[in-house]
């Protein structure tokens, strides 16, 4: 048996037969600073480096496909909030037209382009949040001290639509419940013409500074083909290379008359992730831009709603007033409306991927079945794959990239 | 510049200070109170932020509401090393296990808050996975209700929780009244 | 009609290889609203999906859930939606089994997606995977006693006892 010295440190067999690692196993959460909600990893560690993670999520599993079971249409909005929390309006909106898929109910452009700019304010709203935290697992606060302030901008242009600031429950099936006061509108051009500024400084504190390329460039890798087997989809993806968005793939609400650009990464690491959303903030506000010149060009001002009496409630003035509104909103509310028999899956981009839709109605006023095709959940299965031989540090900076968000994971 | 527009500002105080005898160089004042005053302002919270209300905390903290003025300028995720424990968020009944290991390795005195429906009551989540609110496994102090609350209710929940600690009795957590409330929760 | 494009020309060729190279195995093939579905038999799913991946583009699984019909003699179900990002087209996927017979072949070794999908699956309905690495609870605890999400499972939590039965429609 030989006794020298191992050259190769890192390699198994150094003495014949004896494995001279000494191999720890770590407990990462589910309380812990760096996770960004409650999901567990046992790791086995190898000193610094990872060999392997155990996952362990559910601990903030709140049924909410077994609540969807049990609540009409228009309560399960409220559901769809808490999913992917920081980006509440485009589970909402995706919601919305999944039923109007469901119920065949086509929406006026008006509605359509109203929609855009909210989901994408709240795609903005979703990568402020992943990009400053990102910084902030760097070591960097600034940012997130300092663009945090504009999901304050951002909270105050929901807070006029729908009186919310996080958990919105925005909008209705077939529209809005009402017109957007001038206070949105004068808002919301604030936000496109002040936030340029801002994250122009986000870009120059953090995109060529040597520290940060250093720490998060080839820090937790994924290849192309590898992200389409583990189901990713959204920044994620496009970070690995992969030009899939569900804005462009299969256009809903509009988007298809919108001019963007879908910016890809090259290695699917961290900076790439980082670098896709910064672009992805900036293509949002060009969209929101496009978008309020469309509403501006348009004559009709006041449309808010899909003119479908039987499925979209009336405005509350007129069910005080009018016998018609009156009966519509009685059985809109207690379900005497027939719900067609049926299936649909739609999906829409969230600040993460694919959020998919799958309804299975079966004419009661409560779905059959509600699937979520939650992308959290979906690509969060790679985490283990991601992080094996990288360092403990760089495995809290892989998963901050990714945005995991615990209420999308367990759902 | 408040002088030029003739708008009256108060002098900004720091704290207000407990009722004493001051003179020359020095304030005397009762033991508790003056111990009160000091665990009140400079309370460190553990953010146990589970879901959406976590966000809504984050935005509390940060530069527009901004918490550290009321002293919680340091956060501290060790229990170890908190005074308050801060419920925000959804706590399923996989978590209410680690939830309770997180309190009980809190050091006395601890002071809980409940931030939101969910930790209350379980909010709008009354399903089979979901712990009907944090007060079945730990002892809460302050409810907050909202989903998510304001910034301005969670300072209204943290200014209660600075009251109860300026106004707690040093002999409180050895009282009999507080002991009983602990076995009631099985915590020794 | 709200939705995806319905890819006419896709469906029908994606139906008659499928047909061709399944016949009998098929239960049928429908087209619900803008995606057509595939009903398979369970004995040959695992080939259908196969075919599907490699002959003809669905690279992509979108998603896969378990059904619960209670009351009907095919009373467990699971659906795969797939998408072929190539070619921009979507196909849902059926299959129904018995419940004395609740195992199903798992899709793992095409989709390394599928892993989580089908914990899921066995977490809420019990739905048993042959042949996948790691068939334990994901989201509820290890030792739950049933499978929350079938039908006859109740959805609140039964510790309660402030619930009055007159508020709540019961």
């Amino acid at each position: 048996m030989s006794q020298q010295p191992p050259t190769d440190f890192w390699s198994k067999d150094l003495v014949e037969g004896r494995d001279l690692r000494e191999l720890t196993t770590l407990n990462l959460g589910p309380t812990h600073p760096a996770t960004h909600g409650i999901f567990q990893n046992v790791l086995t560690m190898d000193g610094e480096i990872i060999l392997d993670a155990q996952q362990t999520i559910g601990y903030i599993h709140r049924a909410f496909e077994k609540i969807a079971e049990r609540r009409p249409f228009y309560q399960i909005t409220t559901l769809t909030d808490r999913m992917n929390y920081c980006s509440a309006p485009i589970n909402n909106m995706g919601w919305h037209m999944t039923v109007e898929k469901l119920l065949n109910i086509e929406l006026p452009d008006r509605v359509q382009y109203m929609r855009v700019i909210v989901m994408e304010l709240a795609r903005i709203a979703d990568h402020i949040i992943c990009n400053t935290i990102i910084g902030q697992d760097v070591g960097a606060t600034t940012p997130f001290l300092y663009v945090y302030q504009w999901r304050e901008r951002i909270y105050e242009v929901y807070e006029e639509i729908c009186g919310a600031r996080l958990t919105t429950n925005m909008g209705r099936i077939g529209g809005w419940e009402r017109n957007w006061s001038d206070t949105v509108w004068a808002k919301t051009k604030a936000i496109v013409k002040e936030l340029p500024a801002s994250l122009k400084e986000f870009d120059n504190m953090l995109l060529r500074n040597r520290i940060f390329m250093d720490r998060t460039i080839g820090c937790g890798p994924i290849s192309g083909e590898r992200a389409l087997q583990y189901g990713f989809t959204g920044p994620n993806l496009r970070a690995a290379g992969v030009d899939y968005d569900v804005r462009v793939a299969d256009p809903y609400s509009g988007y298809n008359e919108f001019d963007f650009i879908i910016p890809v990464g090259t290695n699917g690491d961290t900076y790439d992730r980082f670098t896709v959303r910064q672009e992805e903030m900036r293509q949002s506000l060009s969209i929101i831009r496009q978008a309020l010149e469309k509403l501006e060009k348009m004559s009709d001002k006041t449309t808010f709603r899909a003119d479908v009496p039987e499925w979209v409630l009336p405005p509350k003035e007129e069910v005080y007033s009018a016998m018609e509104p009156l009966i519509w909103h009685f059985k809109i509310v207690m379900g005497e409306t027939e719900v067609p028999v049926g299936e649909v899956y739609h999906c829409v981009e969230g600040g993460n991927g694919e959020l998919g839709f799958y309804l299975v109605s079966d004419g009661g006023r409560a779905p059959f079945r509600l699937h979520l095709r939650r992308p959290c959940y979906i690509y969060y299965q790679a985490f283990p794959e991601m992080i094996k031989g990288s360092m403990l540090s760089d495995a809290i900076i892989t998963m901050s990239s990714m945005n995991v968000i615990a209420g999308e994971l367990d759902a | 510049m408040s002088e030029q527009r003739g708008i009256e500002r108060p002098r900004p105080t720091i704290v207000k200070a407990p009722e004493g005898h001051s003179g020359e160089g020095f304030f005397a004042t009762r033991v508790d109170q003056a111990i009160g005053l000091a665990r009140a302002n400079s309370l460190w919270p553990l953010p146990f932020a589970t879901s959406c209300c976590g966000i809504e905390f984050m935005s509390t903290m940060s530069s527009h509401y901004d918490l550290s003025r009321f002293g919680m300028e340091r956060l501290s995720f060790s229990p170890r090393q908190s005074d308050l424990l801060m419920v925000m968020g959804t706590i399923a009944k996989k978590m209410a296990p680690v939830l309770r290991d997180v309190y009980m390795q809190m050091a006395e005195p601890k002071w809980v808050l409940s931030m939101g429906a969910c930790a209350c009551t379980g909010g709008i989540f009354d399903s089979y996975s979901v712990l009907q609110g944090i007060d079945r496994v730990i002892p809460v102090d302050v409810y907050i209700p909202g989903c998510p609350p304001r910034p301005e209710q969670v300072i209204d929940g943290i200014l209660r929780i600075q009251e109860l600690a300026r106004n707690e009795s040093l002999r409180r957590r050895y009282s009999k009244e507080y002991q009983d409330l602990l076995t009631k929760y099985a915590i020794d | 009609m709200p939705g995806f494009a319905v890819k006419a020309e896709r469906d029908q060729q994606v139906k008659d290889r499928v047909s061709a190279a399944f016949g009998e195995r098929i239960s049928g093939m429908e087209q619900e609203r803008d995606l057509l579905c595939i009903q398979v038999r369970k004995e040959a799913l695992h080939d259908l999906l196969r075919n599907l991946r490699d002959e003809l583009g669905f690279h992509f699984l979108t998603t896969c859930c378990g059904m619960h019909f209670p009351g009907e003699a095919q009373e467990f179900g699971l659906v795969y939606h797939l998408h072929n990002m190539r070619a921009g087209h979507r196909i849902r996927v059926k299959c129904r089994t018995t419940a004395n017979d609740l195992e199903f072949q798992t899709a793992t070794d095409l989709w390394a997606t599928a892993n989580w999908m089908e914990r899921e699956a066995w977490d809420f309905f019990g739905i048993k995977f042959k042949g996948h690495p790691n068939l334990k609870r994901i989201l509820n605890m290890e030792d739950f006693p049933a499978f929350p999400m079938r039908k006859d499972y109740p959805l609140e939590d039964p510790t309660r006892q402030d619930k009055d039965d007159r508020f709540f429609g019961r």
